[in-house]
C-alpha cells in the first residue's frame, strides 16, 4: 500500500512537471506548430483590413504599411531572392541588397493589392501533414469567401530561434518563387543582374503611379 | 450539329499541325516547354489588344452597372451547368466519391436551387469539383505536350487544346436549339468569365516582368496542380540557397 501511494506521488509529480513544461513551451513562441503559426499571422492581418474603413475605399499605399509591419517580419526574404535568382549563384552582396529590395517592393505591392480585394474572407487551415521535429513544413490553407475556395499554400521554416518563416506560398498551385524564377532568369540572360534590378525598379515606378 | 462538329474539329486538327510546322522558331534562350514561343507571344499580343479594346471594358461595365445578386445568380447558373460535366469526368478518372457528390450538387441546386440560380449544395456540404476532359486526359498519364496560346481563348497547352472538342460537344449552352438564345447565352458566360477574372488580371500586369512568361508558367502550374486535385508532387527539392556561405561563382 505504502509503495502504491509512493509510486502515485512519484507519478502525480511526474506528471505535473511533463504538464508545467508542456504549458510553459505553449506560451513561447518555439513551440508553436506551423499551421497555428500561419492561422495566427493570416487572421491578424485580415482582421486588421476588416475593420479599416479607408482599405475598402482602395487605399493601397494603407495595406502596404499594414503587410510591411505585420506580414513581412514572418517572411525570409533573403531565402526568396536567393531562389528566384538561383541561377547566377553568389553575388556581391551590394548588387544581392538593391535585388532584393526591389523584389520586395513589387511582391509587398501586388500582396496588397490582392489583400484589397478582401472583403467577407475567412482562413481555413487544413490538418497538417508532418512530423513536430521537422524544420521545414508545408502548410495548406483555403480562403473562402463568395466564390470557390481559393487555395493557399505556404513552405514555412524553422529558424535558428525557433520562430517560423515562410519561403515560399502558392496560390492555386502557382509557387511564387518558381516563377519568379523564369522572370530573373529571362532578364539576367539578356541584360544581366543590374539589367534585372532596372527592370524591377521600373515596374515598382509604374506600379506606384497607377496607385496613385 | 454533329457534322459541324465533325468539320470544326478537322479545322482544329489542321490549324495544330500547321502550327507546328511553322512555329518551331528556337531562340538559344528556349524554353524547353513552350517550342512556339514566338508564335504564342504574337496571338498573346492579338489577344491582349482584343481584350483591351473590347472584353475587358464589357466586363468592366457588367460588374459596375448589374446587382451583385444578379452576378451571383447567373454564375450560379453557370457553375451548375458544368458540375454535370464534371461529374461525367470525375467518373472518367474513376473518383467515385467526387462524381457522387457533384451529380448530387447538380440535383440539389437545379431542384432546391431553382434551376442552379442559388448554390445550396455548398452550404450543406457538397463542394465543386471541377473537372475538364485535359484534366482527365492528364490523370491518365497524358503529357502537356508544347504550351500552346489559342487566338480568342487564350493559354492552353497541346492536351488541353485536344481535349477541348470534347468539353464543347458536351457542353449544355452550346447545344442550345434555339440560336438566339445560344448565342446570348455564350456571350453572358464569356462577360461572367472575364468580369470574375478583373481583379487577377490587374494583379498580374503588376506583378510581371514580362506578362507572357508570367502567364505561362502559372497557368502550366495551375493546370499540372488541378490534375493533382490540388497536391502534386514536388518537382525538385527547393534548397535554400541563402544558407550557403558566400563564395564567388565560377562565372
Amino acid at each position: 500500500m505504502n509503495r502504491f501511494l509512493s509510486r502515485r506521488t512519484w507519478s502525480t509529480l511526474t506528471l505535473s512537471f511533463v504538464f508545467a513544461l508542456g504549458m510553459g513551451g505553449a506560451v513561447s513562441a518555439s513551440e508553436e506548430p506551423a499551421d497555428a503559426f500561419i492561422k495566427r499571422v493570416s487572421s491578424d492581418i485580415l482582421d486588421a483590413i476588416k475593420s479599416d474603413k479607408s482599405i475598402h475605399n482602395g487605399d493601397v499605399n494603407k495595406i502596404i504599411v499594414l503587410v510591411d509591419q505585420r506580414v513581412m517580419p514572418n517572411v525570409n526574404f533573403l531565402r526568396m531572392t536567393a531562389s528566384a535568382s538561383a541561377q547566377v549563384g553568389a553575388k556581391p552582396a551590394e548588387q544581392q541588397k538593391r535585388l532584393q529590395e526591389e523584389f520586395k517592393i513589387l511582391l509587398v505591392r501586388t500582396y496588397s493589392g490582392a489583400l484589397g480585394q478582401v472583403s467577407d474572407q475567412t482562413i481555413a487551415v487544413k490538418p497538417l501533414r508532418a512530423a513536430a521535429d521537422d524544420k521545414e513544413v508545408l502548410v495548406r490553407t483555403e480562403v473562402r469567401g463568395k466564390g470557390d475556395p481559393i487555395q493557399l499554400d505556404y513552405r514555412v521554416e524553422k529558424t535558428a530561434d525557433g520562430a517560423w518563416k515562410v519561403y515560399n506560398m502558392n496560390v492555386m498551385g502557382i509557387w511564387l518563387v518558381e516563377n519568379y524564377k523564369t522572370q530573373f532568369a529571362q532578364e539576367i540572360n539578356a541584360k544581366g543582374v543590374d539589367g534585372l534590378i532596372a527592370s524591377l525598379a521600373d515596374r515598382n515606378k509604374t506600379n506606384a503611379r497607377a496607385s496613385k | 450539329m454533329k457534322r459541324a462538329f465533325v468539320k470544326r474539329s478537322w479545322l482544329g486538327a489542321a490549324l495544330v499541325v500547321a502550327v507546328l510546322s511553322t512555329g518551331c522558331a528556337s531562340g538559344p534562350n528556349a524554353n524547353p516547354k513552350d517550342p512556339l514561343e514566338p508564335m504564342n507571344r504574337s496571338i498573346s499580343r492579338f489577344n491582349d489588344s482584343l481584350d483591351e479594346n473590347v472584353l475587358k471594358p464589357v466586363a468592366t461595365s457588367y460588374q459596375d452597372v448589374t446587382p451583385d445578386l444578379v452576378q451571383k445568380g447567373v454564375r450560379n447558373v453557370f457553375n451548375n451547368l458544368s458540375d454535370i460535366w464534371s461529374a461525367v469526368n470525375n467518373g472518367l478518372q474513376l473518383k467515385g466519391r467526387d462524381t457522387a457528390e457533384s451529380l448530387m450538387r447538380s440535383v440539389v441546386n437545379t431542384v432546391f436551387g431553382i434551376y442552379g440560380i442559388f448554390d445550396v449544395a455548398t452550404p450543406i456540404g457538397l463542394e465543386r469539383h471541377s473537372e475538364d476532359f485535359g484534366q482527365t486526359l492528364g490523370v491518365w498519364g497524358v503529357p502537356n505536350g508544347p504550351y500552346v496560346v489559342l487566338p480568342l481563348f487564350g493559354p492552353s497547352t497541346l492536351r488541353d487544346t485536344a481535349g477541348m472538342p470534347v468539353d464543347t460537344s458536351a457542353d449544355f449552352v452550346r447545344n442550345l436549339d434555339h440560336i438566339p438564345t445560344r448565342n446570348s447565352a455564350m456571350t453572358l458566360r464569356i462577360v461572367d468569365k472575364r468580369a470574375n477574372l478583373l481583379g487577377t488580371s490587374n494583379l498580374l500586369s503588376e506583378a510581371a516582368i514580362d506578362k507572357y512568361s508570367f502567364t505561362r508558367d502559372a497557368y502550366l502550374q495551375y493546370r499540372r496542380n488541378q490534375v493533382f486535385d490540388g497536391n502534386p508532387p514536388d518537382e525538385e527539392d527547393l534548397p535554400d540557397p541563402s544558407a550557403e556561405p558566400a563564395v564567388p561563382s565560377a562565372k
